[in-house]
């Protein structure tokens, strides 16, 4: 019978991918202040957390940054994909191919081409900085979220609704938006995932006025991690699954068409 | 002129280099069903859509009831198409994909639900209103494409294959159903299809093409019984050919010739001289077949062997071989007095057909 083991390998790899993460849940609960022991069920350390100014601040600064660039990547990345669709134009090849480009490169490149550009021309490293460059690398996640949509459809729809009279903003307003929203959505939640949880780029392009909660949370675990870190990670946690649940509800409503 | 309502003249359109239309012209009646029947890729399409403004051709003007529309942007144009895979819009109720129309071209708030009711109820789907598209069966859905489309009013209704998509039994009755929508509406309608039994069932007028040019224009009786070339002969229906050679004219068009090495008298409505090379068609129905002891000894006809008989329901269709190698396909309806009537594979018949229901043409090369 290859059942039990097949089972007990699946249990193996649940327990490998969730254990740390549910270690972490719970310590954020623990009186003890070192994970080692169990010393009773507290909220002290959400309590204390909400007491850090500096870690509040940088949590809401990064919250800012990722509505912020999710929002932009989204609005200019749906429009590309767009364009990309629906017309034919010079170069077109190679626009989406210098997508790919950044799609691609390793953070790293990124972070110091970033560095290099804003050095270059004089822009002060910070909120804009740190904005510009979070828009930069979420772009192309949502043209191919959306460009993908937008393939997946049938080109009837938009001759059929020219020939009931709708005009090009009309027919993009009441059958290419509500169909492709689905997608555009999701380019948004990918978007935002990913601003938060940079690191790597960030740390190149922002300065001391202006600190986001990855760069924080690195420079706190440097001397040791506070419980009020597991209290954050856990609070994430929450959020990303809040997240993910609304994408399989909206995949769920787009399958059925 | 304002018994026509759209005319196309000296249409050329090319995609890349190939040139899919070449100087065609088109002229349309009001209120006919007028059917573009052709193989895949004959341009039949290709008309449509020209007409439709989804594409715009490189020269030559369309005029529907004497207006130029070939400058006008298809969301301006008066006419309305049903598409082949009737591309409903998925996220709207079948209410909202019908007035869909009526709400872009401004139409009163007030009228539009009467109006959608109205079409809705001509295509019997007044329940379905609040459903969406992936909950009607593909019937449904074809009539809520031609609801959204004649809720519009349109001079001129585009039906771009638009039955291909059903199963036989279904489309049969939908060929009815349209027929008589478009004779309450008395819309035009434009229908493009290659099922030439569905363009001879339905349509007014006929337009047969090939390689994007007319082929053969008129009722389905004259495109049926009266094919101007082989081409259209051979596309609509069963045809057999008798290569022929004319003999000497007998007068009121009627030619001695000789037809498949028997000399028989033929009707051509045209002039031809001694040594004339033409073709003789015949329709399967047009062909009879007599046992070889029944017959007269001096009759004219041919002798051949039966290959193969076929059991249709309504008709026992025969392959026969004639003598000179050429196999014939012969249709004949049961004789009810005649229960015997059958033939043995391999038995030996004379065919001959019904003195004047030959059609003639001239001979093609090809």
């Amino acid at each position: 019978m290859i059942t039990p083991f097949k089972w007990s390998l699946v249990g193996l790899v649940f327990v490998y991918l969730y254990l740390p993460i549910a270690i972490l849940v719970i310590n954020s609960f623990n009186e003890s202040k070192y994970g080692f022991e169990w010393k009773g069920f507290s909220l002290r350390w959400y309590e204390k957390l909400w007491h850090n100014d500096a870690l509040m601040q940088a949590f809401t600064n990064s919250l800012l940054i990722a509505t912020l660039a999710a929002t932009a990547a989204t609005v200019i990345g749906t429009l590309m994909a767009l364009a990309v669709y629906r017309y034919q134009f010079r170069m077109k090849k190679l626009a989406t191919g210098l997508l790919f480009v950044v799609l691609m490169s390793p953070d790293i490149v990124l972070a110091i081409t970033f560095l290099v550009i804003f050095i270059v021309l004089g822009i002060h490293l910070g909120f804009w900085s740190l904005l510009i460059s979070h828009i930069t690398f979420c772009l192309p996640f949502v043209v191919i979220t959306v460009y993908a949509q937008l393939k997946g459809f049938d080109r009837n729809l938009l001759e059929a609704a020219r020939d009931l009279g709708a005009g090009e903003w009309r027919s993009f307003r009441t059958i290419v938006l509500p169909l492709v929203m689905p997608a555009v959505i999701a380019g948004w939640l990918l978007s935002f995932t990913l601003s938060l949880d940079d690191v790597i780029i960030s740390t190149f392009v922002t300065g001391p006025g202006f600190e986001i909660l990855p760069i924080r949370v690195y420079s706190m675990v440097k001397i040791g991690v506070s419980p009020e870190v597991n209290v954050l990670a856990t609070l994430l946690l929450a959020l990303s699954l809040i997240l993910v649940m609304i994408a399989a509800l909206l995949g769920r409503v787009r399958r059925k068409w | 002129m304002s018994d026509f309502i759209l005319v196309l003249s000296g249409i050329t359109k090319r995609f890349d280099r190939e040139e899919v239309l070449k100087g065609f012209d088109l002229t349309i009646r009001d209120g006919e069903f007028f059917t573009l029947l052709g193989p895949s890729g004959c341009g039949k399409s290709t008309v449509l859509r020209l007409i439709a403004g989804l594409e715009q051709a490189n020269a030559g003007s369309i005029r529907l009831a004497g207006h130029e529309i070939a400058t006008l942007p298809a969301e301006r144009r008066p006419v309305n198409t049903v598409f082949q895979n009737y591309a409903l819009f998925p996220h709207m109720t079948v209410f909202d994909n019908v007035a869909f129309g009526l709400r872009m071209n401004g139409i009163a708030r007030d009228e539009i639900a009467p109006r959608v009711k109205e079409a809705l109820a001509a295509v019997q789907l007044s329940d379905y209103a609040q459903r969406r598209p992936h909950q009607l069966s593909g019937g449904q859905q074809q009539r809520v494409a031609i609801a959204r489309a004649v809720v519009n009013r349109p001079r001129v209704l585009l039906l771009d294959e638009s039955l291909s998509a059903l199963d036989y039994k279904l489309r049969r009755q939908m060929q009815i159903e349209l027929k008589q929508l478009q004779r309450q509406l008395g819309i035009t309608f434009v229908y493009v299809t290659h099922d030439q039994e569905e363009a001879l069932s339905m349509s007014d007028r006929v337009l047969v093409m090939d390689q994007g040019r007319a082929m053969q224009i008129g009722t389905p009786r004259e495109i049926y019984e009266e094919p101007c070339n082989l081409f259209v002969a051979r596309f609509i229906g069963e045809i057999n050919i008798f290569p022929a050679t004319i003999l000497r004219p007998l007068g009121e068009y009627r030619y001695l010739a000789e037809v498949n090495g028997v000399e028989k008298t033929i009707r051509f409505h045209q002039q031809a001289t001694e040594g004339d090379e033409v073709h003789v068609l015949l329709r399967p129905e047009d062909l009879r077949v007599e046992y070889i002891a029944d017959a007269p000894v001096d009759r004219r006809g041919y002798v051949g062997a039966v290959l193969e008989r076929n059991y249709t329901g309504q008709t026992l269709d025969s392959l026969i071989r004639l003598e000179n190698g050429q196999n014939l396909l012969v249709s004949e309806f049961f004789n009810e007095d005649d229960p015997d009537f059958d033939y043995r594979i391999g038995e030996r018949v004379w065919v001959d057909w019904v003195a004047g229901w030959e059609h003639v043409i001239a001979k093609e090369s090809w």
